[in-house]
């Protein structure tokens, strides 16, 4: 029995193994491939939501009103716990490192500077949309993924009820409301972390740096952080949407979708956040 | 029953009636060819108002595929699809809408929106014309509800909770809520037990001659060819093989045809067939 057996091993051929570099070409030209198809589905979702804002537009009747309240409630309401847990850490660990090396210049009052220009303008805005995009971009694509395998997507496409009116465009708008509150929120605990970490450290009195924080920091900082997480929680749940609406109908495909989904999400906030950052330099910055 | 739908539209139905005998569908030189693989050739069908058509073949031969073609799911590399007289992916919006009105679909897994109960599974295509008020669609659900043979207080459970033949229920009365004359069935009875699969066709071929629907399915079921089918299309190598009434394409030489009907073909002879559904017809019409 065991020499039938390796007479079979030994008459086993392998495949010829191809050259490396034609198979490094086929994976880069693959890559390119996989690239071009993202970009060009994601161009034709963004060109039907459009169109379906133009139908919104002239049927108001049909914006769900329930869905975004829904969504709303589970990347908002659901997210301040672990919103508020991370913020506070960062804002201990922040202020902590700054206080030390403001100390050796006897700089210390500047902590509620850098505290409070950061914390607004981008640390806020940027942990708020990374938490959320982890929470609630994952759902959402896991969420169209599953109803892609349980045919739920074909079932509402042959009653003619549009994905991006349904689906798409709800997750949209609740991201978009959210994302600012749940920012706002998170900034708030940074600082609270930050007052904390500052009063163990450099004795600084919670009342000196409340006080201390509106003339640190100009208002239009705020601004620039509520309307840039505005923009992050629209790009997050377009992107989750994108990648959800792209899930083929097996297990597999909804897996390596959801974790792709998070990546792309959260490069896609980072990216438009150096834009933003390079595009708003001039504003609310004491030269 | 098919009248007391069609909300705000009553004007309309007139025009869209279909006749007996008149196309419903035309599939015309159609070829499809998904993710470079070829799966169908010019295939040419047609499926007339008040008929019932069976489209069989075996695993991979694009049963599902030209199903799928059909309701617009899926777009044919070559040749058109027409469905009511419109070209399906070349017609206006609104037409487009018009046709999704008149048909209903159940899908092989039954497609029950899982975030919704019952009820509101049902109600969905009826809540989203928007124009019909709160008590009418609960009337309707209920009737529907009773009329594929579940209770009302059935309509609070989550989809979850039900049973395989229950889904199906469910998910055949979400799809004749809009009164369609068009009926498209994916695998009606697969995964159903014996006794549920005969319960279920039964019920289809009740509701068919209740609401005078045309019916398309997709099915592996010799049983269920035998209870409902008027015609059977045989798809295999890319190509439609035969079709036409079950006692003909039961006699074809083809080699899948052959193994399919094996040992049934006695029963595809015309009479028998007859004696077949007149038995069935007659039991549905017992107390259950």
């Amino acid at each position: 029995m065991f020499q039938a057996l390796f007479a079979r091993l030994g008459s086993k051929q392998g495949k010829p193994a191809k050259p490396p570099r034609a198979q490094n070409v086929r994976r880069f030209g693959q890559g390119l491939q996989n690239l071009a198809s993202h970009l060009l589905d994601a161009t034709a979702l963004l060109g039907q939501v459009t169109r379906d804002l133009g139908r919104l537009a002239r049927h108001p009747s049909l914006i769900s009103w329930k869905d975004i309240s829904a969504h709303l409630y589970r990347s908002g309401a659901q997210a301040l716990g672990i919103t508020a847990l991370v913020g506070v850490l960062v804002g201990i660990t922040l202020s902590y490192l700054t206080a030390k090396q403001l100390q050796s210049y006897g700089a210390d009052i500047y902590v509620i500077n850098i505290l409070g220009i950061s914390v607004w303008r981008e640390l806020g805005p940027l942990l708020a949309a990374i938490l959320v995009a982890g929470r609630s971009g994952s759902a959402m694509t896991a969420q169209l993924g599953v109803m892609r395998v349980t045919q739920e997507l074909d079932a509402l496409s042959v009653m003619g009820i549009s994905h991006t009116i349904r689906l798409v465009l709800p997750k949209m708008v609740a991201l978009a409301l959210s994302l600012p509150l749940v920012m706002t929120w998170t900034s708030c605990m940074v600082l609270a972390g930050g007052m904390i970490a500052a009063r163990a450290t450099l004795g600084l009195e919670y009342v000196q740096f409340l006080q201390g924080l509106p003339a640190a920091v100009p208002v239009a900082n705020l601004w620039l952080g509520l309307s840039k997480s505005a923009v992050f929680g629209v790009m997050i749940a377009f992107v989750a949407c994108h990648f959800g609406l792209r899930i083929k109908p097996n297990s597999e495909s909804l897996g390596t979708g959801t974790t792709a989904s998070v990546v792309a999400a959260i490069t896609v906030v980072i990216i438009v956040d150096a834009i933003f950052a390079v595009m708003f330099s001039d504003v609310g910055l004491k030269a | 029953m098919s009248d007391c739908i069609e909300p705000g539209s009553t004007e309309a139905v007139d025009e869209l009636d279909v006749r007996p005998g008149d196309p419903v569908i035309e599939v015309r030189h159609v070829g499809t060819v998904l993710g470079g693989v070829r799966i169908h050739k010019d295939l040419n069908l047609e499926v007339t108002a008040g008929e019932v058509l069976a489209i069989i073949g075996g695993s991979g031969s694009g049963k599902t595929t030209l199903l799928r073609l059909m309701l617009g799911l899926e777009r044919p590399s070559e040749g058109e699809v027409l469905v009511f007289g419109h070209k399906l992916g070349k017609c206006e919006a609104t037409d487009l809408a018009q046709v999704r009105h008149r048909w209903g679909v159940l899908f092989q897994q039954g497609a029950l929106f899982s975030a919704l109960t019952v009820f509101d599974n049902i109600a969905l295509p009826l809540r989203e014309l928007k124009s019909l008020p709160k008590d009418l669609i609960a009337e309707l659900v209920m009737t529907k509800l009773q009329q594929v043979g579940l209770k009302p207080e059935d309509g609070i459970k989550m989809p979850a909770e039900l049973s395989g033949g229950m889904i199906k229920r469910v998910s055949l009365a979400r799809s004749l809520i809009m009164d369609p004359q068009l009926l498209f069935l994916d695998e009606p009875t697969a995964g159903l037990d014996p006794a549920s699969s005969k319960g279920f066709v039964q019920l289809i071929e009740s509701l068919k001659r209740e609401m005078a629907l045309t019916v398309v399915m997709v099915t592996h079921d010799v049983d269920t060819l035998f209870a409902i089918a008027d015609r059977v299309a045989v798809l295999a190598d890319q190509h439609l093989i035969a079709h036409g009434p079950l006692e003909l394409v039961v006699n074809q030489p083809h080699p899948f045809i052959r193994n399919f009907f094996l040992g049934h073909t006695d029963r595809c002879a015309a009479e028998n067939l007859r004696s077949y559904r007149d038995a069935l017809h007659h039991r549905d019409e017992l107390p259950a």
